[in-house]
């Protein structure tokens, strides 16, 4: 196992308020941007904040792994009078995922707003950007339930004015962000009635509260519909299947900075509060959770990985064709979290890894092609492996990490997931990966055909090289794809300190 | 077990669905809005009617033997006071009303978004009606939103 000690060092004062600077970094430079005289300066806010930000992540992480659990009291209230930030193993890789690709998102979004979103408006981008990031980090820190609800929220409410701003370039990206701003504030509102009905069963919403005082209440009606509403209305947030129908629109005319973002981290911040939930705050091994995992989860997330991926091999659009593979690949980590066991959470948590930083470098690298033209469909992107070479090259090696080709990391976590199930019996799961996985091919090898063979139409717009500042995160996510497929022991490490928080084993 | 006595959840649930009918039954985009706000709001009358405590007073601390305490204490069973009372004065819940104000602050912001973005939608198509607004996608040779 890595030793996270050694990423680290930052003054003790510092490390000891890291759990709440985390949130409290992005959330005053939110602030600071909206502020901002220019765009050049709230852009350079924005990178400040998220590197900030992933300072802490990585501060939080040493101690988590010095401490396995960091307790943070707001305040210094103690619970249940005070609310408790609460980060163990799975908090503090998630917190370092959002923080990274915050970083590597604001880095990126210096040259793709000016293409993508209205001059007067790239100011407040930032600050929007800064709000969706620290409301996620801080839905990964609380030991709240009901703030856990109020950061989701925060970031959402960020996310939807976000996708909306892509209208300069597609005005449907208006229709898109009030379908998803519907969708979302549903599924938060289902949320928040089933944390009432755990809280009318037990009187308390501290998380780890909450899990002793159900232990006896597994039984119980109220807590059995509480369970019903949190995991529907967080299954709207994750876009888990049949409830995914806001995602394509959104990811396809959001601004891409905006697409990458979300795609490796807010339907993830989702999948993780449900983890939160099933693992944590009601036992795993309760029949009732069984059944749920076993009848709801794993047969929803199993259709998922088929029928989008199929939907996905059949559309046009390029950004469609990620937008539903998104969707499809939430359901291979939900099939890892569905097998209930700590081999299958760390699959589905390595997956989730993966696929954050896949996804991410790919609408990237779509967003970085169309900067000088707005192409959008397979034929526009046709000739772009000759005419922006470096651009198509991240792209190809996320596209293969995508597809699970061996020596990447999609590969690394299909195969643990495989293992994982494998070791419970359900041999279903293989097949349903291996039907998933085919389909994946097809629609990867429709972009490379695109990309690579075709040539471009006659007198049509040549998509262009990006500039420096672009290329760069994107060859670092891309990069990462494959560097961490090779040497796969700092994810691996990550993924398993998260399932055993849930499961709380100790390493 | 009555009727009446979990009236205020009954008129939760008649809200909640009243209010997800209107947002998937409507075509207009600020009807929608106004329907996921009645939504929003059944679930403060159901975190509100939680923290009722049966004989409990507003949950604003009474001095102990004024006259108020006294004439508090005398309404409640004093088994009952033994087991809920503070200094002999049954309080409700105060942390879900927090709670609920929380979420309240949380439903006007979602709004004022929603509203906003209807509005953009208004400038860009000339019409709040979905249906009108798929027409004009798909008119413009490009698939509708789905």
């Amino acid at each position: 196992m890595i030793s996270f000690e050694t990423l680290y060092a930052a003054p003790p004062d510092l490390l000891r308020h890291a759990p709440v600077l985390l949130v409290a970094g992005p959330l005053i430079g939110a602030c600071a941007a909206a502020l901002a005289p220019s765009s050049r300066w709230a852009w350079m806010i924005s990178v400040g904040a998220t590197i900030f930000a992933l300072w802490m992540a990585l501060g939080v992480i040493g101690e988590v792994a010095r401490k396995g659990v960091l307790d943070y009291y707001l305040g210094g209230f103690a619970p249940p009078a005070g609310i408790a930030f609460r980060i163990d193993g799975l908090g503090a890789t998630m917190a370092l995922l959002i923080a990274f690709m915050g970083a590597a998102v604001s880095l990126y979004s210096g040259h793709s707003l000016r293409a993508e979103v209205r001059h007067e408006k790239q100011t407040l981008f930032q600050s929007g950007f800064l709000l969706c990031q620290a409301g996620m980090l801080g839905l990964v820190s609380t030991g709240d339930a009901f703030n856990a609800f109020v950061f989701l929220e925060i970031s959402s409410i960020g996310t939807y004015a976000l996708v909306a701003l892509g209208s300069r370039r597609d005005r449907r990206a208006l229709p898109a962000a009030f379908t998803y701003l519907v969708m979302g504030t549903i599924g938060a509102t289902f949320f928040v009635i089933g944390v009432g009905f755990l809280y009318a069963a037990t009187g308390t919403l501290n998380m780890e509260d909450l899990a002793l005082r159900l232990t006896p209440l597994s039984e119980s009606r109220v807590v059995q519909a509480g369970f019903a509403f949190i995991f529907v209305g967080l299954g709207l947030k994750a876009a888990m299947f049949p409830l995914h129908g806001w995602l394509p629109g959104a990811y396809t005319f959001a601004p891409t900075a905006i697409a990458a973002f979300l795609s490796a981290t807010a339907t993830k911040a989702a999948i993780y509060l449900m983890a939160r939930f099933a693992f944590t705050v009601f036992e795993s091994d309760d029949a009732f959770v069984q059944g749920f995992l076993f009848w709801a989860l794993a047969p929803l997330a199993a259709v998922a990985a088929i029928v989008c991926s199929l939907q996905a091999a059949f559309e046009k659009d390029v950004r469609r064709i990620l937008a539903f593979s998104s969707v499809a690949q939430a359901g291979y980590i939900l099939l890892g979290l569905a097998v209930g066991t700590v081999l299958g959470v760390s699959a589905g948590l390595l997956h989730l890894l993966a696929h954050a930083l896949m996804k991410g470098a790919l609408f990237m690298a779509v967003g970085a092609a169309t900067l000088a033209v707005n192409a959008r469909t397979l034929t526009d992107f046709a000739g772009a492996g000759r005419d922006a070479p470096w651009t198509m090259a991240a792209f190809t090696m996320a596209a293969a990490s995508l597809m699970g080709m061996p020596l990447t990391l999609g590969f690394l976590s299909k195969w643990r997931l495989i293992e994982a199930a494998l070791a419970q019996n359900q041999v279903w799961i293989v097949a349903v990966i291996a039907v998933s996985s085919l389909l994946a091919l097809v629609y990867v090898s429709r972009m490379f055909e695109a990309v690579f063979l075709r040539a471009p139409a006659q007198g049509a717009p040549r998509v262009k090289e990006a500039p420096v500042g672009v290329l760069v995160p994107l060859l670092i996510l891309a990069g990462l794809s494959i560097w961490l497929g090779i040497d796969a022991s700092l994810p691996e490490a990550l993924a398993d300190a998260g399932a055993r928080a849930l499961f709380g084993v100790s390493p | 077990m009555s009727l009446l006595t979990h009236v205020n959840y009954f008129a939760v649930v008649l809200l909640m669905v009243a209010g997800l009918y209107i947002v998937f039954s409507s075509g207009n985009l600020v009807r929608r809005m106004i329907g996921l706000a009645l939504f929003q709001t059944s679930t403060g009358l159901f975190y509100i009617s939680l923290a009722k405590v049966a004989g409990g007073t507003a949950p604003i601390r009474v001095e102990p033997d004024s006259e108020t305490a006294r004439e508090l204490s005398s309404r409640v069973d004093p088994g009952y006071a033994a087991q809920y009372a503070i200094d002999g004065v049954v309080y409700s819940n105060p942390l879900p009303h927090v709670l609920i104000l929380t979420a309240i602050v949380v439903g006007v912001a979602t709004l004022a978004v929603g509203l906003a973005i209807a509005a953009r939608v208004r400038e860009a198509y000339g019409t709040l009606d979905a249906g009108e607004i798929a027409d004009a996608d798909r008119k413009a040779g490009r698939g509708p939103v789905p």
